[in-house]
């Protein structure tokens, strides 16, 4: 009987430890605990409701876009002015989440995941003229190899000439995200933690040298996604077809949709997106998502059992660093009681069911290239494929919406804050699906409540001692290596975790935390 | 075959407290030098950033990862660069935010501070959360997290510090202090101002080289978000916040806070964010 502990798991972001027991070469049991908290939500209460915006950025420095403009949707909701966003800040918010959306996903893909199934090491051996390649290969022979070494070994398997160029295209993505920070940049002002967007709108004003600006740098990172990134994946693909097979998961997925196309309808459960709202299974058929049905499970999570079971919009919670059983500081995300996954595999999934054409098209002529049916994608390859599909899917949106801006008209609508009042933002971000709350007293925020994707993700068990998707897609995985446990970490980087966003606290009186001991 | 190197290697160990790790990633979006010539090439010609650990992106995950620590430790005493990103959560015993294990038990990043910065060459502080306490130090402070700077001092270690606040900071700022150790040793004391930042980055406010400073003495004031002219009613923090911002823009150039017509958070600032809130209010006292 092995025990597998994998503390810092590395190449996502944050504090994340998995632990895995191993019967016979498989996993019988996967626990996936959070490392950090910092208590953002208590931080929150008694400020000035529009700072929520720029602090709950801070939650995430590498998907902060997604929490401005969640937060923004729920202020934009709690001042009763979700229907006013003037049309230049609507498509300017959609310009900002897709510029972050395409750098998120081109480094996860090169820069959190390529490691586990490229070798750099071939690059030793490379006899071509390329510059970078070369300077590669005198760093390997200068001999100190960090932060590329040391490593797990023994499963890497593109044959050299692929493997170098992979390497070659690593350090193309890290030139290509970079750029995509500073196409957001120009109407963001800066990235990471931008400052355009606002309740109300957005600040920077559109003219008509920006919007050419972004179009070529959006045209060069279309470029690259096309002829670069995605058939990359696909290669990895081939080669390691074997995960198709591997981190099925819960089976359960669901999105809450983003990119809004239309900026006349308050309710955001029934405003037209580019990515639909929903629910699905491996069944494929697509199901309405309804707030309500969110709630948070502490069973197996560091806070006290008696607020267990709530929605987030009425969450309270205790820490109980000492609690029996519990080993996580992220809380059990369910809906309806039941395990659900969120990402782009999920928002994808719900969008193609939904009948959107693109995306059918995308996901349709993949799945041929592989001779494979749908069910194939709910596993590592399918989440990797599904977000390289979706960069390029939200990629040859943007120019259409960068089109529509109207150089000289409105960008932002004032708001007042009111006395009383209560708002949602959902959004999906790079990561899935991401959920803001606030209640609002005396002008002041009383309560505020972050679900994140990861929170669905990275959730332990629950109250009924259902694991959380990431242990699910662990369980029954067969180990060759234990000492070199590859296929855990490729599961688990296939979901993108993004820990700092996954562990939340809300004790809306201000109480201690609660004393427990270390042991 | 390993080729004797004649590369001088500076060995730096990079750790992530409580913090967001926007510091790294603002790092990865330096443009000249690139991170990739950061990494992979002498950065200085002869001089090479041996970047050991590094949570986000590096190869080894879980036990082969904190061996890195403990062998850069041992074998590099006195010379590796601590970096730590994030501020030092000290509530009982620091179990907020943990890496890993040491002797069978769960190691705080507190702890590990302690054990990696007595023998460090110096400490890094980078980023407004490591630099000062930052987002998760302000109000309540809910697990009493302290900068890096107040973490050391308590267990009375004085290995110095050099402070690289921002919310995040700019990629130069962190990129050239490291060119400047490699260069020139570490900064003088009179080469960082009272809170410990190199006087290079951090040594005019930003309202001193604003390019809407014009509209402030003219008394030209927007009322509202995305309207020109001064945005100190607006809650501007530019006149209380050191940070060469104006000039040196963000993102390669293409814009900067200010320049997307929004107020100034005042991000650098041992205050930030509690003492320059709300953001969005004028302050009563420049």
């Amino acid at each position: 009987m092995g025990h597998i502990v994998i503390d810092p798991v590395t190449r996502i972001e944050g504090h994340l430890k998995i632990e895995a027991m191993v019967e016979n070469g498989e996993v019988k049991e996967t626990e996936s605990s959070g490392a950090l908290f910092r208590g953002l939500e208590l931080i929150l209460q008694g400020r000035d409701p529009r700072d929520a915006q720029r602090l709950t950025q801070r939650i995430c420095g590498v998907c902060p876009t997604s929490h401005s403009i969640a937060a923004a949707l729920n202020l934009d909701s709690a001042f009763g002015i979700a229907d006013k966003i003037p049309d230049n800040g609507r498509i300017i918010r959609n310009l900002i989440l897709g510029s972050a959306h395409i750098a998120d996903h081109v480094l996860h893909f090169y820069h959190l995941a390529a490691l586990d199934y490229v070798d750099i090491t071939k690059v030793a051996r490379y006899e071509g003229s390329s510059p970078v390649l070369n300077s590669i290969k005198r760093f390997i022979q200068r001999g100190e190899l960090g932060p590329f070494f040391p490593r797990y070994e023994g499963d890497y398997r593109l044959p050299a000439e692929v493997d170098q160029q992979m390497v070659a295209h690593y350090v193309e993505a890290l030139t290509m995200r970079r750029k995509a920070h500073e196409m957001l940049s120009i109407f963001g002002g800066k990235m990471p933690h931008n400052m355009g967007i606002v309740p109300g709108g957005v600040t920077a004003v559109p003219t008509i040298d920006k919007i050419a600006s972004f179009l070529w740098r959006l045209n060069e990172l279309r470029d690259f996604i096309d002829n670069v990134y995605l058939p990359d994946v696909l290669t990895v693909a081939e080669v390691y077809s074997d995960y198709f097979e591997i981190g099925k998961g819960c089976g359960n997925l669901l999105s809450y949709g983003s990119y809004e196309l239309d900026g006349k309808e308050a309710d955001l459960t029934k405003r037209q997106r580019s990515f639909k709202q929903g629910t699905i299974s491996t069944d494929l058929k697509p199901g309405k998502l309804d707030p309500d049905k969110i709630s948070e499970e502490v069973k197996h999570s560091w806070y006290a059992s008696s607020s267990t079971g709530r929605n987030p919009a009425r969450g309270e919670t205790t820490a109980d660093r000492g609690k029996k059983g519990a080993y996580s500081w992220i809380k059990s995300l369910r809906y309806d009681g039941e395990v659900y996954e969120a990402g782009p595999l999920a928002r994808l999934l719900v969008t193609y069911a939904c009948g959107e054409p693109t995306v059918k098209g995308l996901v349709a002529s993949t799945l041929a290239k592989f001779k494979a049916s749908p069910s194939a994608l709910f596993s590592v390859l399918g989440r990797h494929a599904a977000r390289a599909l979706e960069t390029k899917f939200i990629a040859d949106s943007m120019p259409g919406w960068l089109l529509q801006l109207k150089p000289g008209e409105p960008v932002c609508i004032s708001c007042t804050i009111p006395e009383e009042a209560q708002g949602m933002g959902l959004i999906e971000a790079a990561r899935g699906a991401l959920g803001h709350w606030m209640e609002i007293k005396e002008s002041k925020i009383a309560n505020y409540q972050v679900v994140t994707p990861t929170s669905w993700n990275g959730s332990p068990k629950d109250d009924k001692n259902q694991p959380g998707p990431i242990e699910q897609a662990i369980t029954g995985t067969k180990i060759r290596d234990e000492k070199n446990p590859f296929e855990i970490v490729r599961i688990v980087r296939s979901f993108d975790p993004c820990l700092a966003c996954a562990v939340h606290l809300v004790t809306p009186k201000g109480r201690s935390l609660g004393e427990f001991r270390v042991s | 075959m390993v080729r004797q190197s004649l590369t001088e290697e500076f060995p730096v160990i990079w750790l992530q407290g409580a913090g967001c790790t926007g510091c790294s990633v603002s790092v990865l979006n330096s443009a000249s030098p690139s991170i990739k010539n950061v990494l992979i090439d002498e950065v200085i010609p002869g001089k090479h950033i041996n970047l050991r650990f590094h949570s986000t992106i590096m190869a080894g995950a879980g036990d082969t990862g904190i061996e890195v620590l403990r062998e850069t430790h041992h074998q590099k005493k006195g010379s590796y660069i601590l970096v730590v990103e994030g501020a030092i959560p000290t509530a009982q015993g620091g179990i907020h935010c943990v890496i890993g294990e040491e002797g069978g038990k769960a190691a705080s990043v507190a702890s590990r501070l302690k054990s990696l910065g007595s023998d460090a060459l110096a400490v890094i502080a980078l980023g407004t959360c490591a630099a000062f306490g930052g987002i998760p130090a302000a109000s309540p402070n809910p697990t009493q997290c302290l900068s890096v700077e107040e973490a050391l001092k308590a267990v009375r270690i004085a290995t110095p510090v050099i402070n690289i606040p921002g919310c995040p900071p700019h990629p130069d700022w962190f990129i050239g202090t490291l060119a400047s150790i490699l260069l020139f040793g570490l900064p003088k004391p009179e080469d960082l101002d009272e809170h410990r930042r190199p006087k290079a980055f951090f040594g005019a406010l930003i309202h001193e080289n604003c390019p809407r400073r014009a509209y402030y003495d003219e008394g030209k004031f927007a009322k509202k978000l995305g309207d020109p002219g001064c945005l100190y009613e607006l809650g501007c923090k530019g006149p209380v916040t050191y940070a060469d911002c104006p000039l040196r823009h963000w993102n390669n150039g293409v814009n900067w806070c200010i320049g997307s017509s929004s107020p100034c958070i005042g991000c650098c600032e041992p205050g930030f964010p509690d003492l320059v809130s709300p953001f969005y209010e004028k302050m009563t006292q420049a």
